[in-house]
Parts: structure tokens; C-alpha cells; sequence
């Protein structure tokens, strides 16, 4: 079943096609992987389905139902979470804060002061940052940060986690930690789009690969299959 | 969110104090002196001011210049209808009309960030002002009214409710899980978007909601002077004002905004009879050393004695 589509969006920063007429779906319980060159428009495209930006034209379908001009709020308790390229924690907030915040107002449910700080902590204990609850979002270091954004997005109780270059800046040991809580994430049930620089990771983990260039899409399929593709190749490496 | 052991006891305190305190309030005027009690109005004014401008201000870093703007519209509620309704009635009035102005603004104004949200109401209370003068002028013809007096003690009374009301409001804004997403719009407003808070209610609401307490506020001290204008009533110093004793006592706790506003209040009438003079150089002074040596407001004082005790300096 697929769980979001796009048809044909669309936008434009000026004359300049960031997204250029892109056809895409992702899944229920897929991993799937967009990567691209530097301004390829995969940020872009993560904020047109997440409601940060209006397509200049297209449609988004998320379950179903046309989410396109829907504001982040309201797509967020839809079911559909997002982490940010550049961390946006609230860092003057302890961990624990920052997660009660995504099960008080981001699962489109009311939820009580104390279950929702029941069910943060064992999100927390699920991230393994349950030792740091008391301590600032802006004292943690890089990688548990960013570990802290996607158990705040997951704290929203979404089925689909958009993820934007979540590995970026971290070293190989915490590269396999991520890519194992990305599974771990998967087994829970919730489908997850993912940005990524780290091939290795991207490869791994993925069940399908989007690939972008110029805002077009120029390459879809297994990973296997984006490896051996002749677009891909001169994208990446130049003719 | 500290250990248990630790809360209950200060909460208990804080509890107890405040208890205190309002026995003392209520049965001050049997005792102070007439100047004592308008002095203590004073202080009462500031706080409803300071605390409500607090309640939306600070945890959001929407810096408001507004304040004059609600107040003085409590005041030309109060000069207007003071003669027909009741007082209770007028109060209220001048709070409800200023919280639907409140929304308007704000429905016009909070996609505006920064220093331009700021230009902006700042802007926003002048052209109420400009706006009531040429009213005044080309409508009916005089600049200016008389508001009917009330006595005195009367008006503490009323302030004193209206004080405790903007404090709970404070307070129960602050410990909800809108105070948490107020701090989290001020952190990061994408972020809290994409978490699902309705940032633009979340905000247009507790603006709203602040500025009942202003326009209450100006609705009774209009009795206490008698006499009003728009220069008098939408004076720019009730925007500057709450904003200077707020940072004064320290913007993120309540009773630092409390404590910001009583002793700004007494600093300035007791300047301004002991060194009439100086009075606003040495009043300068004083806010400008604190805001560099305190610059988190008064009350880190408080953590900065705890440091030294412990025979280390506090951060």
C-alpha cells in the first residue's frame, strides 16, 4: 500500500526549479533513500511534503487524502514526522522536555501530562538516551542530538519519519548506531524516507533508492540496480 | 523538574509566603498611610503590567511594545463608560476590549519576527494614540475627560484582584504544556511546527489573553487620576516600563518580574524625592550596572551568592 505519492510537483524559487515535475511514492514499512548532488532539491522536496513550503504545483497524497497546502502542524498529527539537515533542538529545554512536547501536541490526540511523560521515557530508554533526560538539548554532543530530534519526531507517533541527512557529521562507530536505531525504528512499523550523504549507510539500509539531479528525478530503483546505473555514475563521478 | 524531595518543600514555602503576603495586602490599608497605599498601587500597576507583558514576551523573544497601547485602552474604556456602568463592569470591559484588539493585532502582526514584530507594535500604540488625539480634536471637540474618582482604597483593592488574577494566569500559562510550547516557538518556530504545535493560535492567543490584564489595569487607574488624555493614557514609558523591570528582575521567573517591578517603582519615587536632581542619572546607573553585572536580572543574585557559598563562582 502506498503510504505517500507525488504527482507531478513542482517548485520554483523564482525561475529556478528546485523541484521539477517529480513523480514519487514510498510504501508502508519501506526504507526508502533520496540522494543527489549538492542543490539536487532533496531538501526542497522533504519541505514540500512535510508543509514547510506550498508546491507551485502538484499533489501530495499522504493515506490517501491530498495533504498538499496543509501546514506542518497539521500534517504533523496526520501521522508524518521530519528531523531537520541542520539540528533544530530546543536546546535550552532538558531531553526530557523536548519529547514530552511531541506527545502533547503532535499525535493528534489529547494526551495526559502523565502518560506523556511515561511514554517518553521509555522513547528515551528506545533511543538509549534515557541517562540524559535531565541535561539541556544544547549540551549533548552532535550525535545524540541529532538521536534527540528523530526520538522528538517519533514522539509525535508518526507511520512515516521523513529523515535529512541524519548521519552527517557523525564518525563510523555512531554510523552504525544510527543505521541500526533506523532499523530498529523500521521494525516498529513506521515507514522511513531518508536523505543521505553516507553511501555506505544509504546502501545499507534501503530497500529503494529515489535519485535527484537538478530537481529531476533521474534514477529510481534497489540499490543494486542505482549502483550500476549509467545516470548515477556520471551524476557522482562526471563522464 | 526537579527530585521530588526538593519541590515540595519550596513549593510548600513559596505557598506559604504568598499567603502571607496577601494577608498582609488586605490588611494594609487599616494601617499604612494614604501615600503608602497609592505607592503600593503603583507597585501593583507594574506588576500586572511587567507579569502579563512577561507571560507572552518571554518564553516567546517577541519582544512586544505594545503594552502602552492595551493600557490606555483600559483607560479610555473606563473615561467613557465610568459615568454610565458599573465599575466591575467597566474593569472587564476595558480587559475584553483590549484582548479582541489583541487578536486583530495579532492576526495582522506575529508572521512578523524580531525587531520588526517589535517596530511594529511599538508603531501599532502611537498610531492608537495619534488616532484617539485626532478623534478627540475633529469629533467632539475637546482634548481629554475627567473619569469619575473612586476612593483610594477602593482601587488598591481592585488592583490587588486584578494582580492576583494575572499572576494565576501567569503561573498556570507558565506550568501548562502551552508555557513549554510558548518556550519552544521562541527556540525554534519550524521546529515547533513540525511537532504539531499550532504555533500561530498558540501565540495569537497568550498575547490576547496578557493583554486583558493590561487593559484591566489601565481601566482602574484611570479613577485613581482623574483626569486623562492620550498623551497621559497611551504614554510610550508603560511599553518601555514593563519590558526595563522585567529584565530588571529577571525575565524567566515570575517572581523576578514581581521583584523587577516593586523596586524599579520605589527606586523612581525614591529618586525622585531624595535626589530630585539626579534622579534620572543615578536611576540610569543603577539599571545599567545591574543589566552588566546581573544580566540575568536580580534574582541571579540569588545564584551567584549559592555559588560563592559553595566556594566556587557560579556560572
Amino acid at each position: 500500500m502506498r503510504i505517500l505519492e507525488g504527482e507531478g510537483v513542482k517548485k520554483y524559487f523564482g525561475g529556478l526549479a528546485a523541484v521539477a515535475h517529480v513523480d514519487f511514492y514510498i510504501n508502508q514499512g519501506e526504507i526508502v533513500g533520496l540522494i543527489g548532488p549538492n542543490g539536487a532539491g532533496k531538501t526542497t522536496l522533504f519541505n514540500l511534503i512535510s508543509g514547510s513550503l506550498a508546491p507551485t504545483s502538484g499533489i501530495i497524497r499522504f493515506k490517501d487524502e491530498n495533504i498538499t497546502g496543509l501546514k506542518p502542524h497539521q500534517i504533523c498529527k496526520r501521522g508524518m514526522a521530519r528531523t531537520f539537515q541542520l539540528v533544530k533542538l530546543f536546546g535550552e529545554m532538558t531531553v526530557l522536555e523536548n519529547t514530552l512536547l511531541g506527545f502533547l501536541f503532535g499525535t493528534g490526540t489529547v494526551v495526559s501530562n502523565s502518560k506523556a511523560k511515561r511514554e517518553s521515557l521509555e522513547l528515551l530508554e528506545f533511543v538509549g538516551l534515557s541517562a540524559m533526560k535531565k541535561v539541556l538539548g544544547k549540551e549533548l554532543t552532535i550525535a545524540n542530538q541529532k538521536r534527540l530530534e528523530v526520538a522528538r519526531a517519533l514522539a509525535t507517533k508518526p507511520e512515516l519519519l521523513l529523515l535529512d541527512e541524519v548521519m552527517a557529521g557523525l564518525n563510523p562507530t555512531e554510523i552504525a548506531q544510527g543505521t541500526e536505531l533506523i532499523r530498529k525504528i523500521r521494525d516498529k512499523g513506521i515507514t522511513i524516507f531518508m536523505i543521505e550523504h553516507v553511501m555506505k549507510a544509504i546502501m545499507d539500509i534501503s530497500d529503494r533508492i529515489i535519485v535527484l539531479h537538478y530537481g529531476e528525478k533521474i534514477a529510481e530503483g534497489t540499490p543494486e540496480e542505482i549502483a550500476e546505473n549509467r545516470a548515477v555514475i556520471e551524476v557522482y563521478l562526471g563522464t | 523538574m526537579d527530585s521530588v524531595g526538593r519541590t515540595i518543600p519550596k513549593r510548600f514555602l513559596s505557598l506559604v509566603l504568598l499567603f502571607l503576603a496577601l494577608i498582609l495586602f488586605a490588611a494594609a490599608p487599616r494601617y499604612a498611610s494614604p501615600y503608602h497605599i497609592i505607592q503600593l498601587t503603583s507597585i501593583f500597576m507594574y506588576i500586572v503590567l511587567t507579569v502579563s507583558w512577561a507571560v507572552f514576551s518571554g518564553p516567546t523573544q517577541y519582544m512586544s511594545l505594545a503594552s502602552a497601547a492595551f493600557f490606555g485602552i483600559g483607560i479610555y474604556i473606563s473615561a467613557i463608560l465610568g459615568k454610565v456602568l458599573f465599575l466591575p463592569v467597566v474593569i472587564g470591559l476595558g480587559g475584553l476590549i483590549s484582548f479582541l484588539l489583541a487578536l486583530l493585532v495579532g492576526l495582522s502582526s506575529l508572521r512578523l519576527r524580531g525587531m520588526y514584530f517589535t517596530i511594529f507594535t511599538f508603531g501599532l500604540s502611537e498610531l492608537i494614540r495619534h488616532f484617539v488625539l485626532w478623534w478627540e480634536v475633529n469629533e467632539t471637540g475637546t482634548v481629554g475627560r475627567w473619569v469619575v474618582g473612586v476612593n483610594p482604597k477602593v482601587v488598591y483593592y481592585v488592583m490587588l484582584i486584578i494582580v492576583l488574577m494575572t499572576l494565576a494566569a501567569a503561573y498556570i500559562i507558565k506550568r501548562s504544556k502551552f508555557g513549554l510550547a510558548l518556550r519552544s516557538i521562541g527556540e525554534s518556530e519550524e521546529a515547533a511546527d513540525h511537532i504539531g504545535i499550532n504555533v500561530n493560535a498558540v501565540k495569537i492567543i497568550t498575547f490576547a489573553i496578557s493583554t486583558f490584564f493590561m487593559g484591566a489595569a489601565g481601566a482602574i487607574m484611570a479613577t485613581r487620576w482623574t483626569y486623562i488624555d492620550p498623551s497621559i493614557a497611551f504614554n510610550p514609558l508603560f511599553s518601555f516600563m514593563p519590558v526595563l523591570m522585567a529584565i530588571f528582575g529577571g525575565i524567566g521567573h515570575i517572581y523576578g518580574q514581581i521583584l523587577g517591578a516593586a523596586v524599579l517603582t520605589l527606586l523612581a519615587d525614591v529618586l525622585l524625592t531624595k535626589f530630585p536632581y539626579y534622579y534620572m542619572l543615578l536611576y540610569g546607573i543603577i539599571l545599567v550596572s545591574v543589566i552588566v553585572f546581573l544580566p540575568q536580572g536580580v534574582i541571579g543574585l540569588e545564584g551567584k551568592v549559592k555559588g560563592l557559598w559553595k566556594g566556587e563562582l557560579a556560572k
